[in-house]
């Protein structure tokens, strides 16, 4: 998983950004949540998932 | 001197009677000491009442008002309601006008996100909800209390203070229309509601979560082509971010049940102009703007899950609404109380019909605390829903609601869970001594499983109309499964024994499929044979499973012996089904 490519990983990051730009700032916090569902359904790996979200909730 | 409103309650749909005030004995100075005083006429004390008569204990209860509550209140009943008011003796009258549905639709942005199916097995007798005013409900207890001489209710009491003796017994003060009065009881139980007075002057405090969200609940008389189901509208375009519910009710009514804006309050909400408004922009939503309605009754809510960590205080006996608040969701006000009382008649009438030990009552309180404490956690599941607490959980739910319209693993989180009964699986009225878990790795491979000790028993039909709870009373049962013409003599001997003790007990024999020739089992008070395989199914009985189980008078298992039991103590004998009657009757072991 953290093998992404540096290429990839600049896809994810340009996509991130301009999804929360498409949903505008009124939107974006609930785009955030319901790709955070998304992805913690996919996973199907509730420790991951606690384990990024904590990591994610450092150095804020 | 205390005035009751003598005047019926207004309603567009229910006959209220006014019940006269009769001076009592104790105002003409014939008083004598009660055995059990119940304050409070709801539902839960007017059950609890009737259930104690069924062991032939006597009780008066008194009651502030002249007539049965204002206002429907709580209107969903479940199956395990039902069940336990057929023990009272009312549910034929509920079955009989209430609604049943099975079915709650969740909906947002004018689509059904989620639809929720409550089964309806083959073998209950009761569907799993019924909608009844809480009216009807009381009305129909009191038609059965007057046909009840052990219980004196008497209307226009109001309790104004308790003292509790030394000599174990507790005085009442009673306030009434033509003066005061005292009255002394060995027990008084408390159903005085969430406001509970008794609570009050104990200076008793329950423990919990009170939520932010405040709820308006508004009946409506109103002619709708909708079928009895429930429906939860989320983040409707009239009251965005908040929630509305929608239930049928018999006579016409329906409740609309809507929270409100943050900040706004309660006087502002009940104002006419704002309920019709709102009334109007919800009926408006679901295509009926326009219907004709009329406004019944209203009132305003909060959510709070909180109850008292112990619901015995000296003499005083906490049940229902006066022991602890749960959140509507979920439908667990009423229906929890009425497994409160049903939990409470049997032991306090065994502790004073000197067939228990008086550790019963304390039994009460640890499994109905537990109860209640499951129902909190589960309450808070619901209400973080409904009315998130904090910006985090809001933000979950409107990403939730968003989901759902494309995505079906987030539905189920729309479905609070319903007020189901509690398993006692921790009591220490379960002989645990017994045959161990059913359920335990090794134990004879692909028999069905049992129930666990503390678990609510099944119902199961017999035949057309004909259920296993129709024959079910306020006793202790032993169900044995046998295809034997008679108990072993051992047992049988026991089983006479135990029946001098003069406490209500029946051994009910269950004959397995494919041994019709013996019409009742010798030693048995009732034989069903098991044609249908259905005792079988739902309660584990094998010749390599379940044999036998012990059952509360509140339809409980205690204890279960087995069939294929490895050791001795695991299958059923005169000993230990004589320990297992000790464990349930709270007299420890070797005592």
């Amino acid at each position: 998983m953290s093998d992404t490519s540096l290429a990839d990983l600049e896809r994810i990051y340009d996509a991130l950004a301009q999804a929360i730009d498409r949903a505008g700032p009124a939107k974006s916090e609930l785009l955030l949540v319901k790709f955070a569902l998304l992805l913690g359904q996919d996973m199907n790996d509730r420790a991951r998932f606690e384990h990024l979200l904590e990591s994610a909730l450092q150095d804020l | 001197m205390h005035q009751p409103t003598a005047t019926a309650h207004p309603s567009l749909y229910y006959d209220y009677r006014v019940h006269p005030y009769v001076p009592p004995p104790e105002r003409l100075g014939q008083g004598a000491r009660h055995r059990v005083v119940i304050v409070g006429a709801g539902p839960i004390g007017l059950a609890t009442a009737l259930d104690l008569a069924r062991y032939g204990i006597a009780s008066v209860v008194l009651e502030s008002e002249l007539q049965v509550v204002e206002g429907s209140r709580a209107i969903v009943f479940t199956r395990r309601s039902m069940e336990i008011l057929q023990q009272v003796g009312v549910a034929a009258s509920v079955t009989a006008k209430g609604l049943p549905w099975r079915y709650g639709n969740s909906f947002y942005r004018g689509q059904r996100v989620f639809r929720m199916e409550a089964p309806h097995p083959q073998d209950d007798r009761f569907g799993p909800l019924i909608n009844l005013q809480q009216q009807y409900l009381e009305g129909f207890c009191v038609e059965q209390i007057e046909r009840e001489p052990l219980i004196d209710l008497r209307w226009g009491n109001h309790v104004t203070g308790i003292v509790h003796n030394d000599d174990g017994h507790a005085t009442l003060s009673v306030d009434t229309p033509d003066g005061g009065y005292e009255i002394d009881s060995e027990w008084v139980i408390a159903t005085d509601g969430a406001r509970s007075g008794l609570r009050q002057k104990l200076g008793l405090k329950m423990q919990g979560d009170a939520y932010e969200g405040r709820f308006v609940i508004a009946d409506i008389r109103i002619k709708l082509d909708l079928p009895t189901e429930r429906l939860a509208f989320f983040d409707p375009v009239w009251n965005p971010g908040n929630t509305v519910l929608m239930h049928r009710e018999p006579d016409d009514m329906w409740r609309i049940d809507y929270q409100l804006p943050p900040g706004e309050a309660p006087e502002q909400a009940l104002q006419i102009d704002s309920l019709t408004a709102r009334i109007n922009a919800q009926l408006e939503m679901i295509g009926a703007g326009g219907t004709p309605w009329e406004l019944d009754w209203y009132s305003v809510y909060s959510a709070r899950a909180m109850t008292l960590s112990d619901y015995v205080c000296k003499r005083v006996i906490f049940a229902g609404d006066a022991a602890h608040m749960l959140p509507i969701f979920g439908v667990r006000g009423a229906n929890t109380g009425l497994q409160d009382g049903h939990n409470l008649a049997w032991k306090l009438a065994f502790v004073l019909r000197g067939w228990g030990s008086p550790r019963l009552l304390d039994t009460y309180s640890e499994e109905r605390v537990a109860a209640a404490l499951e129902i909190v956690g589960e309450a808070g599941k619901s209400t973080r829903f409904m009315t998130p607490p904090t910006r985090g959980f809001r933000l979950l739910r409107d990403a939730t609601l968003s989901l759902s319209l494309q995505h079906e693993f987030v539905r189920p989180l729309f479905h609070w869970r319903t007020s189901r009964p509690h398993e006692y699986l921790s009591s220490s009225l379960n002989h645990a001594s017994a045959a161990g878990p059913h359920r335990a790795p090794g134990l004879s491979d692909g028999a069905p499983n049992g129930l666990p000790d503390g678990a609510p028993i099944p119902n199961v039909c017999l035949g057309p109309h004909d259920y296993l709870f129709d024959h079910l009373g306020a006793s202790f049962y032993l169900f044995y499964y046998t295809a034997e013409p008679e108990l072993p003599e051992a047992l049988r001997d026991a089983i006479a024994e135990i029946e001098q003790g003069g406490f209500p007990f029946e051994v009910v024999a269950i004959v397995p499929a494919g041994h019709r020739a013996t019409p009742t089992v010798l030693g048995a008070a009732q034989t069903f044979s098991d044609e249908g395989g259905r005792f079988a199914a739902l309660y584990g009985f094998a010749p390599g499973g379940a044999q036998a189980y012990l059952v509360r008078p509140d339809q409980h298992t205690s204890a279960h012996w087995r069939a294929d039991g490895q050791k001795d103590s695991q299958k059923i004998s005169a000993a230990s089904l004589k320990a297992a009657l000790h464990s349930a009757l709270g007299i420890a072991h070797g005592a």
